[in-house]
C-alpha cells in the first residue's frame, strides 16, 4: 500500500509530502505518525507540505488533528513551508489552523520546536 | 418582392466612390465632432479612404457584417478605435466617423433610384442598418479600448501602492497606501506571501499610515493576510495606527485578534528585532570613552 515516509532524526519525526495527498493517504499517515511518535519517544514532528499545491478542508483538518493527537503524546508539530497559493485558499476557506505552528522552512520549524522544547524544558525542573 | 429586390450599394460604391470620398471627409471636416487637435487631416483622408475601399471590397459579397469575408473591415474598425480612444477622442466621434458616411451614400443612392421609391427606400433601408451595425461596433471596441486603459491603470496604481520591502534579513514591511478593499487585499496578500516565500522572512510589518479609514471590513482583510501569513510560518506586526484610526477601532468595536500593533513601523521594528533575538546597540565609542 502506498505510504508517506516517516524518517526519525533524533528527536524529530520528518515527514516530506511530496505527492497528492488523497484522504486515505493521510489517514494513514496519521496512523503511522501515532505508532511511530510511540515507538521513538519523538519529541517534535515536523511536516512539510511545500510540495503541496492543494490543500484541502479534510487534510487541513486532518494536519490539525495530527498536530493535537501529537500533543497530547508529549511532542510538539510543526507545518513547514507552506506555499502561498495554499495559504490564500485556506484563508479564503475560512481555515485557519490555530492549533498548529507553521514555519517558512524545515530549519525554522526545528528551531521552532526546539525552543518550545527548551521552555517546556525550564518549567518541568524534576525531570532534569 | 423584397427576395427580388437586388441592392445596388455595392455598385453606387463602385461607381460613385470618388465623390462619395470627397464629400464624406468633407462632411466630417465641418462637423463639430472633429478634432483638428488630435487628428489631422491627411490622417483622415487617408483612413476614409481606406475604409471606403475596404467597405466597397467587402459589401460586394453581402451585407452580414458577421461573414468572414468583412473581416478587414472589421479588423480596420476595430483598429481604428482603438486608436481613437487611445488618442482620447470621445465615443460619438469615434461613431461618427461611421454614422456620416450616410448622408454621401444616401444622396447617390437616391439618384440612382430615382423614380422606383420601392427599390430606394429599401436600400436606403440596408445602407442604414449596414452602417449602423459598423457604428455600433466601432463603439463597442472603442468602449472595450477604453476599459482596458482604465484597467491597466489601476493595476499599476495598485501594484505601485502596495510594493514589499525587505527592512531587515527576515524582516518585510508592506506599506499600505489607500483603501484596503478586497480586490487590493488579493493583491498585497499574494505579493506579500511571495515574497516571505521568497525571502523565508519571518517577520512581516504591515503598515497602515496610509490607510484612511479603517472598518470592520478593513480590519477583517487584514486579519486574513495576517492568517494566511502565519500559516506560512510567519508573523505579522500591524504598525502606523493613527489616533483617529484607533479612535474609530475602539469606537467600532473592531477586533484585531491577537495581532501586535505598533503606532509607528519604528515600533514594530523594534518588535520585530526582539522576536529574531536581534538588539540594536550604540556603534563603539572610542577608546577614551570606553566603560572601565
Amino acid at each position: 500500500m502506498e505510504r508517506i515516509p516517516i524518517l526519525s532524526m533524533g528527536e524529530f519525526l520528518l515527514v516530506t509530502i511530496q505527492v497528492d495527498m488523497h484522504d486515505r493517504l493521510a489517514t494513514v499517515l496519521k496512523d503511522d505518525l501515532a505508532n511511530r511518535i510511540s515507538e521513538t519517544g519523538a519529541r517534535g514532528v515536523l511536516i512539510d507540505i511545500s510540495g503541496l499545491d492543494v490543500v484541502d478542508s479534510f487534510l487541513a483538518r486532518m494536519l490539525g488533528s495530527i498536530a493535537q493527537m501529537a500533543r497530547v503524546m508529549d511532542a510538539e508539530t510543526a507545518l513547514v513551508g507552506m506555499q502561498p497559493s495554499v495559504a490564500i485558499t485556506l484563508v479564503e476557506m475560512g481555515v485557519v489552523m490555530s492549533r498548529v505552528r507553521t514555519a517558512l522552512n524545515m530549519e525554522k520549524g526545528m528551531a521552532l520546536i526546539r525552543l518550545r522544547m527548551a521552555e517546556e524544558g525550564t518549567d518541568e525542573g524534576p525531570e532534569q | 418582392m423584397t427576395a427580388a429586390l437586388k441592392t445596388r450599394i455595392p455598385e453606387v460604391l463602385e461607381r460613385y466612390e470618388a465623390e462619395i470620398l470627397a464629400e464624406w471627409i468633407k462632411e466630417q471636416l465641418a462637423a463639430t465632432t472633429q478634432r483638428p487637435d488630435l487628428m489631422k487631416g491627411s490622417e483622415l483622408n487617408a483612413q476614409s479612404t481606406k475604409f471606403l475601399k475596404l467597405l466597397r471590397d467587402a459589401i460586394a459579397a453581402g451585407m452580414d457584417i458577421q461573414r468572414p469575408n468583412w473581416e478587414p473591415v472589421r479588423e480596420f474598425i476595430g483598429e481604428f478605435s482603438r486608436s481613437r480612444a487611445i488618442q482620447g477622442f470621445t465615443p460619438t466621434e469615434t461613431a461618427t466617423f461611421v454614422f456620416s458616411l450616410k448622408q454621401p451614400l444616401f444622396v447617390r443612392l437616391r439618384k440612382i433610384h430615382d423614380g422606383q421609391p420601392d427599390y430606394l427606400f429599401e436600400d436606403l433601408w440596408n445602407a442604414t442598418v449596414l452602417l449602423d451595425k459598423l457604428g455600433l461596433f466601432a463603439s463597442e471596441v472603442f468602449q472595450k479600448s477604453r476599459e482596458e486603459v482604465i484597467g491597466r491603470q489601476q493595476n499599476e496604481m495598485f501594484q505601485l501602492s502596495s510594493p514589499v520591502v525587505e527592512l531587515w534579513r527576515g524582516i518585510l514591511g508592506l506599506p499600505i497606501i489607500g483603501n484596503f478593499d478586497s480586490k487590493r487585499t488579493q493583491l498585497v496578500m499574494e505579493t506579500l506571501l511571495k515574497r516571505l516565500a521568497e525571502t523565508q522572512s519571518e517577520v512581516a510589518i504591515i503598515d497602515i499610515t496610509g490607510v484612511p479609514m479603517v472598518d470592520t471590513l478593513t480590519a477583517q482583510h487584514l486579519l486574513k493576510t495576517v492568517t494566511a501569513a502565519r500559516l506560512m510560518g510567519a508573523e505579522c506586526i500591524i504598525s502606523g495606527v493613527r489616533p483617529q484610526i484607533a479612535q474609530t477601532i475602539v469606537h467600532l468595536g473592531v477586533s484585531l485578534g491577537d495581532v501586535p500593533t505598533k503606532a509607528t513601523m519604528a515600533g514594530a521594528l523594534a518588535l520585530g528585532f526582539k522576536r529574531m533575538g536581534l538588539a540594536v546597540v550604540p556603534a563603539r565609542r572610542p577608546a577614551a570613552e570606553a566603560p572601565v
